[in-house]
């Protein structure tokens, strides 16, 4: 049903502002899954999403947002199929998910990102959105689709929640974002 | 900055709050993988499918 359509301006410079915002979603993606190649493949299901919706996209507001809110989502209903097709109640799965990442440790980041991981996972979201990729309480709210207060919250519990783990592994925890040589 | 705990930036930042964003900003810094580059074919392409 798509109409074939000669590459616009308007396209161009949508496909630029999408190139520019993938590494972000990579980072998003990754702190939410845990897993690096699920979390890649959300990146690129998300991006030809949001291709394919870009005429909903208004040019100047802020496709960073936009595009998190549609991995978000995509994540969510890949938690909730996973859910259908294992047969496993709600939180079973996405608690799954999460273990899965700590046991089999894909994962490089180190102790922040483990920690991370412990979180649950609207928890985790609010402070990947607020404290590491530096949305406002009003963005972040938007793309989970909560309450600005709801959002807060959930940042703040999230905060508590990183520094109580951090804290218990290790006294006067140094953070190790990576085992760099 | 004595007297503080060495895991509280003097502007009350806690180090692990630091350590969160260094922790995204490796994975923006990092390259995009191969596997991308279907995505990127795709996108290109996708204006004369």
């Amino acid at each position: 049903m798509t109409e074939r359509v000669r590459p616009s301006p308007a396209d161009e410079g949508f496909r630029q502002e999408l190139l520019s915002v993938l590494p972000h979603l990579r980072a998003f993606a990754r702190g939410l899954s845990g897993r690096s190649d699920f979390a890649d493949d959300l990146v690129q299901e998300a991006a030809i999403k949001a291709w394919t919706a870009r005429e909903r996209y208004q040019a100047g507001t802020n496709m960073r947002a936009w595009t998190f809110a549609i991995l978000r989502n995509h994540y969510l209903s890949e938690l909730r199929r996973s859910r259908r097709q294992t047969d496993l109640d709600e939180g079973v799965a996405e608690r799954m998910l999460v273990m899965e990442a700590d046991q089999e440790g894909p994962l490089h980041l180190g102790d922040m990102e483990t920690a991370l991981q412990k979180l649950a996972p609207e928890r985790r979201e609010a402070v990947l959105l607020v404290g590491a990729s530096g949305f406002s309480y009003e963005e972040a709210a938007e793309i989970a689709g909560c309450p600005i207060g709801t959002m807060k919250s959930r940042v703040a519990r999230a905060r508590a929640d990183l520094a109580r783990i951090l804290d218990g592994e290790a006294e006067g925890v140094e953070v190790k974002t990576r085992k760099a040589g | 900055m004595p007297g503080l705990p060495p895991e509280v930036r003097k502007d009350g930042e806690p180090g692990w709050a630091g350590g969160l964003r260094k922790l995204y900003n490796s994975v923006v810094d990092e390259p995009l993988p191969d596997s991308f580059k279907d995505l990127l074919k795709k996108l290109d392409d996708s204006e004369d499918d």
